[in-house]
């Protein structure tokens, strides 16, 4: 980093917080009135999206918005800080909560599903807990947040309540509380070792507690947030939770929910731990290989599923781990790769369940074998399908092309080429996967997809906006809301210190 | 010379007394007392709580009598702080009472309230005073209520209370015995002064034998496992008003007198460091923490899963008290104030469910989320907070324990607080399930319920919003409260 960074006071990262629990409350209020209560989703989300977006010039010119409400526990304030890295995050999942809240109303009135004042509220939430989580200050601050989420998502994965869904809730409940659990406990040890949960680029445990110790402390909280970011083998809940409506998979199991683990993973290495110091304690190879793995075997994994959100689902799981793997890579242009990807997977992850939303909720199709020739009646769907598997692939022009490439470099840059191989090795795999889905759709004949027929507009238009986002991503990386620098300046802010 | 310590019990004790008088003429006068001494007692409480924290101790001398002779009523910052809470749960109940105990009990209104008052009274004369006789006395006070309001209630009840009365009187005779034994062995009963005198009597096996006694007798009153075997039946068949009013508090004051033991009469330099007395109650605490997860786990009758869990959150305050290290007692502290909010909340909630459906299968709450929002949106807090989510009280308690147990290097006791937040988890989303999720069958056949009317649902909702603030702002309890009460336990040079 250039300059030192400051903070200052500002109640925007609050706000940003407030503003969907406070619209979680009208809505609640409206359940009478559909169209009232969907308006207070999408005025919150676009509320949202311009409280975080105000924030990204005075990060990226190193000025902190910073509040600090109260002490949570005696010494420990409940506080939140807008740092590049939590901008970044806070930025793109805001961005993609606009397309999908427009998206879900479209969804859910298509296919007129029960409970949707519960659902959209459970949203809301949802939101909210993700910019704390990205926003905040210490250890103390973040759990809450983040256990605050786990249980915000539960309704929406029980939201169909058919047996199959409880025992998904069940699943997902299961995992995630336990890695709370693990959580929990590895702040409190913080806490009692360190003495200050306060997140620092460049981490601040010191080395005096002992290799051992440290590791055991690595491996609670990575259980902690590997849960949530789908890092094998704590990944089954994953594809259970896809029975929940396809929005919900699309912005939670896609962006907000599985992104706040690998973000998690991502303060813990580099503002609890360190670079330095999750490499000496052996962290780093640890997570480098249980990444790699996860990579190569989701991978395979996603092939065999026949249903498509189930085969997203694995490709997320890999997906995931690219970053976690950018992260461990503790090079500057490792972490920019993997921060990038954050926003670049987001981006062409939740094209592909819009997709998969659209064709379900106009055909009642949820498997690959029967979608022949579907590219006849939704031809816009599919190009937008298409455009989000060649980003996953890692094919320009598309954004993922871009972070697979700085992955690349990172990989080289740590000295790792067997990880290199892996990368190369899952791109031809995600070909693998994606490519057949596109052929059938476009080149098998059938006789059930005869005429154009499109998704309604609500549906469609937000498709085809991510989808177009992605590309923008990979041609203009840094486009409108600079999410190129604010990865680039995170990852310079915390391995330029203390890099290995 | 401030008359706060003693008007407390004084103000309960009158209203118990003038409930039968007004009561004969009409009924609901019954209420109309017992609801404003309980203001009131919650008032001085409140008052006395400021004042002590503003001005320091305030020693009261009951008929102008200096101790130890005479005896002294103490509020302090442990005892100003739990006669709050146990008056303003007290309070909270008792508004919530008056519907349910007119729908349950019609023809037994105006004893109830006199016993509630009783009890009451009993339970803060135990947190006020400071002599251990005198503790006796309030004891039997608030037992003999007890035992006459649980077996008010069903068929079962009178049988369930006549167990506890065995089981309470052998826990009055051993604490009595126990004060006998600190009675010759020191010559007095004031609390204060048996401590000074205590010290050059720690080889004393006649002390060593008091200490055990009393602890028995103490680790019987609040159900400390395995000594809890009166309370499931207890809390399941009594009338839900008077549940909602013993289980969230009695129990809790009895670990107040075990806190008091250790902190002022014995001292952590007895008990702590040179009988393992602290440890023992810690092992069983941890003990009794997974076999009441594990046994409310298995039950499907709603007021019982709530009993064995108070038998498994008991254990959380007694790990605390186990661990007599300044951050597990904030623990323990914090969740006797918690959970007494909790448990309130949730039996108010059983309650509000009987008075309205009739049933307390968990089998048969199918789409109750629907019919009882407001109700149940209270269960869900109550019930989060007690799985351990933050930003709700629950947290804070298992937070405190959590690190007091990393201080003490105690891993094992680390692993009972995790392990019981998952069954916790269990067997409240289990509830949460049939509330929300499931759709009606043959045991919940389509039901008209509705939410209870105000008296009933605000006492709840106030308890429910209460978790959420005492969440949010226990930093303030624990820096202005709870860090004096714990100052004995800091070990000298630390």
């Amino acid at each position: 980093m250039t300059h030192a960074a400051e903070m200052y006071f500002s109640f925007t990262p609050l706000l940003a917080v407030l503003v969907s629990p406070a619209a979680a409350i009208l809505i609640l209020l409206s359940s009478q009135k559909p169209n009232l209560r969907e308006t207070w989703t999408v005025i919150a989300a676009v509320c949202k999206f311009a409280l975080v977006s105000s924030m990204v010039a005075p990060v990226l010119a190193g000025q902190y918005p910073a509040i600090t409400l109260f002490d949570i526990a005696p010494g420990i304030s409940l506080a939140l800080k807008a740092d590049p890295l939590g901008v970044s995050f806070a930025l793109s999942a805001s961005l993609l909560w606009i397309f999908t809240s427009f998206y879900s109303i479209g969804y859910m009135r298509a296919l007129a599903e029960h409970s949707q004042t519960r659902y959209f509220a459970s949203f809301a939430i949802c939101l909210s807990a993700t910019m704390g989580i990205a926003l905040a200050a210490n250890l103390l601050t973040f759990l809450i947040f983040y256990e605050i989420l786990t249980i915000a998502t539960y309704p929406l994965v029980i939201h169909k309540e058919t047996a199959e869904a409880i025992s998904a809730g069940r699943k997902y409940l299961a995992f995630l509380l336990v890695a709370g659990g693990a959580l929990l406990l590895a702040v409190a040890v913080t806490l009692m070792a360190a003495g200050t949960l306060n997140f620092a680029a460049g981490g601040y445990l010191s080395p005096a507690m002992g290799r051992g110790p440290l590791l055991g402390l690595f491996i609670l909280f990575l259980v902690g947030v590997g849960a949530k970011a789908g890092l094998m083998p704590l990944h089954s809940w994953l594809p259970s939770a896809m029975v929940a409506p396809t929005p919900v998979s699309a912005l939670l199991h896609a962006v907000a929910v599985v992104k706040a683990g690998v973000f998690g993973f991502a303060r813990i290495v580099g503002y609890v731990f360190g670079p330095s110091l999750t490499a000496d304690i052996g962290g780093a190879t640890l997570v480098g290989v249980l990444a790699g793995a996860t990579i190569v075997v989701a991978s395979l994994l996603a092939m065999a599923q026949d249903n498509l959100k189930r085969r997203l689902a694995y490709s997320t799981i890999g997906h995931l781990s690219y970053i976690i793997l950018g992260t461990v890579l503790l090079t500057p242009v490792g972490w920019l790769g993997g921060l990038f990807h954050i926003t670049t997977h987001a981006a062409m992850k939740i094209t592909l369940f819009f997709c998969a939303g659209a064709i379900y909720a106009k055909t009642g199709r949820e498997n690959i074998s029967e979608m022949d020739g579907i590219g006849k009646q939704m031809p816009l769907t599919m190009a937008a399908f298409t455009v989000g598997a060649l980003g996953l692939a890692g094919l320009p022009p598309v954004g993922g092309f871009l972070s697979k490439w700085f992955l690349a470099q990172g990989t080289l840059a740590s000295g790792h080429p067997l990880l290199l191989a892996v990368l190369l090795l899952s791109g031809l795999l995600n070909a693998g996967y994606f490519f057949p889905i596109v052929v059938r759709a476009y080149f098998r004949p059938s006789k059930h997809f005869e005429r154009f027929d499109e998704a309604l507009p609500s549906m469609l238009i937000p498709l085809l906006l991510t989808a177009a986002f992605a590309v923008l991503l990979g041609i203009y990386p840094d486009g409108i809301f600079h999410f190129y620098s604010l990865s680039a300046e995170a990852a310079l802010g915390v391995v330029a210190r203390g890099a290995p | 010379m401030s008359h706060l310590p003693v008007l407390i019990p004084i103000t309960l004790l009158l209203s118990a007394f003038l409930i039968p008088l007004a009561g004969y003429v009409k009924r609901d006068f019954a209420f109309a007392i017992a609801s404003v001494g309980a203001f009131l007692a919650f008032a001085f409480s409140l008052a006395g709580l400021l004042m002590v924290l503003s001005q320091g101790e305030i020693r009261y001398h009951l008929g102008g009598w200096a101790p130890p002779i005479g005896i002294e009523y103490v509020l302090d910052a442990l005892s100003a702080f739990m006669a709050a809470v146990v008056t303003l749960i007290g309070l909270v109940v008792l508004i919530y009472s008056r519907r349910s105990v007119l729908h349950e009990v019609p023809l037994r209104v105006v004893p109830l309230y006199a016993l509630a008052m009783l009890l009451l009274a009993g339970l803060v004369g135990i947190i006020v005073t400071g002599d251990l006789f005198n503790l006796f006395v309030f004891l039997e006070i608030s037992s003999l209520s007890a035992y006459a309001l649980m077996a008010i209630g069903d068929d079962r009840a009178p049988v369930a209370s006549f167990r506890y009365l065995i089981l309470g009187s052998i826990a009055g005779s051993f604490y009595v015995l126990g004060v006998g034994f600190l009675y010759f062995s020191t010559g007095s009963l004031n609390m204060a002064d048996v401590a000074q005198r205590l010290p050059a009597l720690y080889q004393s096996r006649a002390v060593a034998a008091a200490a055990i006694f009393i602890f028995i007798a103490l680790g019987l009153k609040m159900a400390l496992f395995p000594l809890h075997l009166w309370l499931p039946d207890v809390y399941t068949y009594a009338p839900s008003a008077v549940t909602a009013l013993i289980a969230p508090i009695m129990t809790k004051v009895s670990a107040y007198v075990l806190i008091r033991m250790l902190l002022t009469v014995f001292q952590p330099a007895y008990l702590r460091d040179l009988l393992p007395m602290t440890s023992i109650i810690g092992w069983l605490a941890a003990a009794g923490v997974l076999y009441g997860s594990v046994m409310a786990i298995a039950q499907n009758d709603f007021r019982r899963m709530l009993a064995y869990s108070s038998i498994s959150q008991i254990g959380y305050i007694g790990i605390g008290i186990g661990l007599a290290n300044p951050l597990g007692l904030i623990g323990a502290l914090l969740h006797i104030l918690n959970h007494a909010f909790m448990k309130a909340c949730l039996f108010l909630v059983a309650g509000s469910i009987r008075f309205r459906t009739g049933r307390w299968k968990v089998s048969s709450f199918a789409g109750l989320g629907r019919k009882m929002p407001w109700t149940m949106a209270a269960f869900t807090v109550s019930a989060l907070s007690m799985v351990g989510i933050p930003p709700a009280a629950g947290f804070f308690s298992k937070w405190y324990l959590l690190l007091g147990s990393i201080d003490a290097g105690n891993w094992f006791l680390v692993a009972v607080i995790l392990a019981s937040s998952l069954l916790t988890a269990v067997y409240f989303i289990r509830v949460l399930e049939q509330i929300y999720a499931s759709h009606a069958n043959e045991e919940s056949a389509p039901m008209k319920a509705s939410d209870p009317p105000p008296s009933m649902l605000l006492p709840t909702l106030l308890l429910g919003a209460g978790l959420l603030i005492l969440g949010l702002f226990n930093s303030a309890i624990v820096t202005h409260i709870l860090n004096i009460v714990v100052l004995p336990l800091h070990r000298p040079g630390s």
